[in-house]
This record gives structure tokens, C-alpha cells and sequence, in this order.
């Protein structure tokens, strides 16, 4: 077995599983706990709708805070629409979840992918930069911070470095660009890029107990 | 030759010519042991999580927006006073000892011991320097609710004897006498009276049976006692069966405040037993932020099942009563501005009612810029007018407010919220401002229009 074969194969299993079993005890670990009715008397109606309002609405920076957010909100949003369409809409990426999944689905063109890689990266550069200098973030971060950074970052760059070469064989470079998707995968559900789904617990519980007092969400 | 007084040392270790400052207060009660105060404060800070809690304490991105949403971070820069770094210890005592990879945490030795030293800096935090007006929370790109936590973390704080002694004191003399200014039934009684003569209003008192339970604030009673007067004209002009109780007539809540859940609920016990006792269809709330959430948002969770009478903060119920044409008042010929509670607008959703019965006043109604649910809190609430100690920030704070009033070049300030007026009334003579305060239900009382019967 060759570094590509081990990659493909056991090493993204392995991860895969990892992802699976750590994001349900994760999530499990906090949709389990007791839940104390609230027995006020409601302003509005909350429930779910409520929830997918703020899921929705808190995407967006309110007026006031504007200002002071642009800045990292701009590269967060950058980091993120470039993050999804390089997963998602890169055609070998796609011909990979048609693999297990079976269907396909239209993507964007290479070099648009290459363009919006890069300003992943860049706009990732800039948080990071922004995390080290910033006094607020500079108190607040720990390691989680740092390694989140650097397994999402290490695909992206790894993935870029493909058609690039250097001298390096094709395979070798797409083992590692495997491998390095592997190492985020594996980390993920352990972390704070587990905000991938707990987003839609934080957000949605939110707005449930907010939007049914008829306060600002 | 004078001396100098020698309270402060000279700091011979110091680059430049230095005195050290002075130890910063670190107030605790009881007497546990260390190990004792952090167990109590993480056990109580822990004991009513939810999922909604734990996805925060789980959620959190630190991505530091949090900061500029905060008063006392954005007068001072200083970084502690990021909202989210507030909860810092008990974030960190989550992950180790409840959260979904506690195992992990503790195996690895990832995050550290929580010390009584941590705690103690820390109540410079949770107490000085938060007001609980969840700006922050708004600003969250995860919709965390962080003057949640701070109030949960606050829970811990008070079990573990780490509070600010004022605090504590005001909270306990609460629970003693029923009032946090240790105002006493009878003491109360006297001043409605000496009011309904002052004022020469009836004020109805100890009614057997009433449609309406009508409370009012210590800091009223004590401060603003005229308050007790505008409530009775406007109930009285409603044509309401009323009444105030001796045996419920304290609305502030310095359980909640505090951190002390029981000392809480027997507070709310005592307006929600006296409103059943008359079987009151209402119970209206005097203008105080943080008593609209203590018994609208919280008290029937603290009762354990539905509260068979309504909640309205005053400010709601003169929006109603206006709204119906129960009571109409005279239009007034100047400009206003609003600063709203953060409790009762904010966190407690009633931000429309004062514009309603601004609309009713007709007065030229200047919002402030990003006023409303965006309101820079006046820096008082959350107990915080309460510690001396906290003063010179909470002063740094306001300047905030008064560059948000002053740009409306309103002629007249009011507001729906005692504890807020206090805050205002302390800063203004601390600044020697120009605007003061005014109050919403004491406008309102002053303009009712007699009933024509």
C-alpha cells in the first residue's frame, strides 16, 4: 500500500468514522441534557420558526455593530463562501461525493475555484494575523484557536499545491492533500469548528426563548 | 516639613519614581476553605444547565466581537472587560468537568485548575464591570446570550461567598426585611399616605380583593416617592379596582442580582402570594429594568408552573390603557428623548410600549442614535450603582450615554426604570450635566386628562 492508497483508504475511513462518532457524542452530550420548562407567559409564539429566524438573521451584522465588525466579518464571510465552494463545487470534489453518494452536481470552473481557494487562504492569513495582534483576541484564543486555524488552512493550501508540483509527483501531493483533509476532519467535531453544526443549537435556542418574549434577536 | 501620609508604599523596584497602587478589593463572605468556594461556585454556576447553556459554553468561536458591543470595554479598551472573557473560568470549568470531552480535558490535563485567586479577579468581572444589559448578546455571530452566562456565573459567585460586600449586603438586608433599603410594611404605608395627602390622590391600601396588585421599587419609596403618587393617579384614572399590599409591595429583585436563586424566588414568592391572595387579574411593575425580568420572564418559572394573573411592566400598562382610551393625556409642546431599560426592552421585549405613550403625549420624540434594542445601558444596572467601589468605571461608562443624548438635542429625557434614573442622577452630579432624568409615569401622571364621568 502506497502513501496515496493509504490515504484514500484507511486514513480517510478512519477520520470519516471520527467525524461521525465524535460530532453525535458531542451533540448528544449537549442535546441530553434536562430541560426546565419555561413557564412564562409567552409575548409571541417561539418554537421552531423562532429558531430558524435567528439561524437566519444573525448571519447578518446589525447596524450598530457595523462599524466596528466589518473587518473580520468581511474575511469570516471571504474564509467561508471559499471554504464551501472549493469542498463542494471544485468537479473532482464533486466526482468524489458522487462516489458515495451517487449523484452529481454542477460545479464552478477551475479557475474560479483557484481564485476563491486563494482568498480562503488570504482572508484566512488575515485573521490570523488579525488573532496574534489583536489585544481582545490575543487574551481570549487558546490552542484550539491556533489548531482549528492550521487544519483548515492545511487542505486548502495542500489542494492548491497540486497543480503547482514543485517537482513532486502528482500522487504524493494528493496523498497529502488527503491526509491534511483527513487531520481536519478528525478534528473537527472536537473543537470549535464543531460550530458547524452547534451553530444551528446556539442560534436556534436563541431565538426560541428570545423571540417568544418579544425581545431583540 | 510635611510628611507624606504612608498609606501607599513606595515602590523602590520600579523603573520610574513610583508608588505601588493600592491592592485591589477582593470582597469574600463566609468562611470556607478554598477548595470549598470553588466547588460551590462551579457546582451552582453547572446545576442548571441546559442545552441551550451548554451549546454556548461549547459554541463560543473567540472571535471578540462580543468586545465591541460592550460599555466597558469600548470607553476603556482594556480586554478583561470582553463579555465573553467574563465567563472565562467557567467556560473553562465546563469543558474540564461537564462538557461532552470532559474525559479528554481532564485525562490530557488541557485546561487548568480554577483558583480562589481566578475567582477572586474575577468578581471584578462578573460584578463591577457587567450590567447584564446583553448588548453583547446581539452582537454574537453565534447568537450566544452572554449576560446569561455572567448571571449563571453569578449564581456560583454568591454560593462561594465572592461577591462585592455592598452587593451582598444589599441582597441580604432584602432577604431580612423584605426591601433592600430595609424599608418596612408600615414605613411603606406611611409614605402612600403621606403622598395621598401631598398629592391628594386616594391610594388604596391592603384591599381584600382587587383586579390589579400595583407595586412599586425601594428606590422609588426611599428616592422617588412621588412615584407612589403618579402609579395611584394613573391606576385611579384606568377606573381599575386596585390596590398595593403591605404584605407585596417590593418589586426589586437583589436575589437576582446577587447570584442567590432562593433569596430570588423568596422575593418573587412574596408579589406572586399577595397577587393570588386578592385575586389580582394584573399584576402592573413599577418603572424598575431588572423587577420586569425577576417576575415577568422568570417568576413563574420560579412559582414552578403558570402565574394565574398577568405581568405588565407600567410602562405596558399605560401603552394599554392609552392605547383603549382607559386614561387620555394632554399633548406636550417639546422634544423628548427615551433611554430604554435594557431589561425591559432589550431582554424583555416591551421596547414599543414607551413609544406608544410618547406618541399619546405628543411630544416631538427624538430616538437616539441606535436607541431602542441597540441602547448603551446607563452603566448602573445589573447592581452595579450598587458597589462604591465601581464607581469611577461606571462614571467612564456613562460617558457613552450622555454622547447619546446629547446628540438628540432633545429638551427633555425620560426614562421607564428607577434603578436607570438613579444611575443617571449620580453621573449627572458626578459630570455636572445638564440633562436630567425625568420619568415616563410621572410625565404621564402629570398630563392625564380628567375622566368625564
Amino acid at each position: 500500500m502506497d502513501l496515496l492508497d493509504f490515504a484514500k483508504g484507511p486514513a480517510l475511513q478512519v477520520a470519516a468514522y471520527i467525524l461521525v462518532a465524535g460530532s453525535i457524542w458531542r451533540l448528544v452530550g449537549i442535546l441530553l441534557l434536562k430541560e426546565k420548562p419555561d413557564y412564562s407567559e409567552p409575548r409571541q409564539s417561539g418554537g421552531l420558526l423562532a429558531a430558524l429566524k435567528v439561524i437566519y438573521t444573525r448571519s447578518f451584522t446589525a447596524a450598530p455593530f457595523k462599524r466596528a465588525t466589518m473587518y473580520p466579518k468581511m474575511m469570516a464571510y471571504v474564509m467561508h463562501i471559499g471554504l464551501f465552494a472549493v469542498v463542494f463545487l471544485f468537479v473532482p470534489h464533486i466526482m468524489f461525493f458522487e462516489g458515495f453518494l451517487g449523484f452529481e452536481w454542477p460545479g464552478l470552473p477551475n479557475s474560479v475555484i483557484f481564485f476563491l481557494g486563494v482568498a480562503a487562504i488570504v482572508s484566512g492569513i488575515a485573521l490570523l494575523v488579525r488573532r496574534i495582534t489583536n489585544p481582545v483576541l490575543r487574551l481570549i484564543s487558546n490552542f484550539d484557536d491556533y489548531f482549528s486555524w492550521f487544519v483548515t488552512v492545511l487542505p486548502l493550501v495542500t489542494g492548491l499545491l497540486i497543480p503547482v508540483r514543485m517537482g513532486f509527483r502528482y500522487e504524493t501531493l494528493l496523498a497529502i492533500h488527503i491526509l491534511s483533509v483527513a487531520l481536519l476532519l478528525t478534528w473537527l467535531p472536537f473543537g470549535k469548528l464543531g460550530h458547524t453544526f452547534l451553530v444551528f443549537i446556539t442560534r436556534g435556542t436563541t431565538g426560541m426563548v428570545f423571540e417568544r418574549r418579544g425581545a431583540k434577536t | 516639613m510635611t510628611t507624606v501620609d504612608g498609606r501607599h508604599e513606595l515602590d523602590r523596584e520600579a523603573e520610574r519614581l513610583a508608588y505601588k497602587p493600592p491592592e485591589v478589593r477582593h470582597d469574600k463572605q463566609g468562611d470556607m476553605s478554598d477548595e470549598e468556594r470553588i466547588n460551590q461556585a462551579m457546582h451552582h454556576f453547572v446545576k442548571d444547565f441546559n442545552t441551550q447553556t451548554a451549546s454556548y459554553l461549547d459554541g463560543c468561536l473567540h472571535c471578540g466581537m462580543c468586545a465591541d458591543a460592550c460599555h466597558f470595554h469600548v470607553r476603556t479598551d482594556d480586554p478583561r472587560y470582553t463579555p465573553i472573557w467574563k465567563i472565562e473560568l467557567f467556560k473553562r470549568t465546563y469543558k474540564r468537568q461537564v462538557g461532552p470531552f470532559a474525559f479528554f480535558y481532564r485525562l490530557l490535563g488541557l485546561k487548568r485548575h480554577v483558583t480562589v485567586a481566578d475567582l477572586e479577579e474575577w468578581q471584578h468581572l462578573l460584578y463591577d464591570s457587567c450590567t447584564v444589559c446583553g448588548r453583547c448578546s446581539l452582537v454574537c455571530p453565534m447568537g450566544i446570550d452572554i449576560a446569561g452566562l455572567v448571571s449563571m456565573a453569578r449564581h456560583g459567585m454568591f454560593k462561594a461567598g465572592l461577591i462585592p460586600h455592598e452587593l451582598h449586603e444589599v441582597a441580604k438586608t432584602s432577604a431580612e426585611t423584605g426591601s433592600p433599603l430595609g424599608i418596612s410594611p408600615d414605613k411603606f404605608e406611611e409614605r402612600a399616605e403621606w403622598m395621598a395627602d401631598e398629592h391628594d390622590v386616594d391610594i388604596p391600601m391592603d384591599v381584600e380583593k382587587a383586579d390589579v396588585l400595583a407595586v412599586m421599587s425601594s428606590i422609588e419609596i426611599n428616592k422617588y416617592p412621588q412615584s407612589i403618587a403618579a402609579t395611584a393617579k394613573i391606576l385611579n384614572a384606568s377606573g381599575e379596582s386596585w390596590t398595593f399590599r403591605k404584605d407585596g409591595f417590593e418589586a426589586t429583585n437583589f436575589g437576582m442580582l446577587s447570584g442567590n436563586t432562593e433569596w430570588q424566588k423568596a422575593a418573587s414568592m412574596k408579589l406572586i402570594d399577595a397577587a393570588i391572595k386578592i385575586g389580582a387579574k394584573t399584576l402592573v411593575l413599577p418603572e424598575c429594568g431588572h423587577a420586569y425580568m425577576a417576575l415577568r420572564w422568570m417568576g413563574a418559572n420560579m412559582y414552578g408552573k403558570p402565574l394565574p394573573f398577568k405581568v405588565m411592566h407600567i410602562s405596558e400598562y399605560m401603552a394599554d390603557a392609552l392605547n383603549t382610551g382607559k386614561i387620555k393625556v394632554k399633548k406636550l409642546n417639546k422634544s423628548v428623548t427615551y433611554h430604554d431599560p435594557c431589561q425591559v426592552s432589550r431582554r424583555g421585549g416591551a421596547t414599543q410600549a414607551a413609544r406608544d405613550v410618547l406618541k399619546h403625549l405628543g411630544v416631538d420624540f427624538r430616538e437616539m442614535e441606535y436607541g431602542g434594542d441597540y441602547n448603551w445601558c446607563c452603566g448602573g444596572g445589573g447592581g452595579v450603582v450598587t458597589i462604591k467601589r465601581a464607581d469611577p468605571l461606571r462614571h467612564r461608562v456613562f460617558k457613552l450615554k450622555m454622547d447619546q443624548v446629547e446628540k438628540t438635542e432633545a429638551d427633555e429625557l425620560l426614562s421607564s426604570c428607577a434603578n436607570c434614573r438613579q444611575s443617571f442622577d449620580d453621573s449627572q452630579a458626578h459630570f455636572n450635566w445638564d440633562y436630567t432624568m425625568g420619568s415616563l409615569m410621572e410625565t404621564v401622571a402629570e398630563n392625564l386628562e380628567e375622566r368625564k364621568s
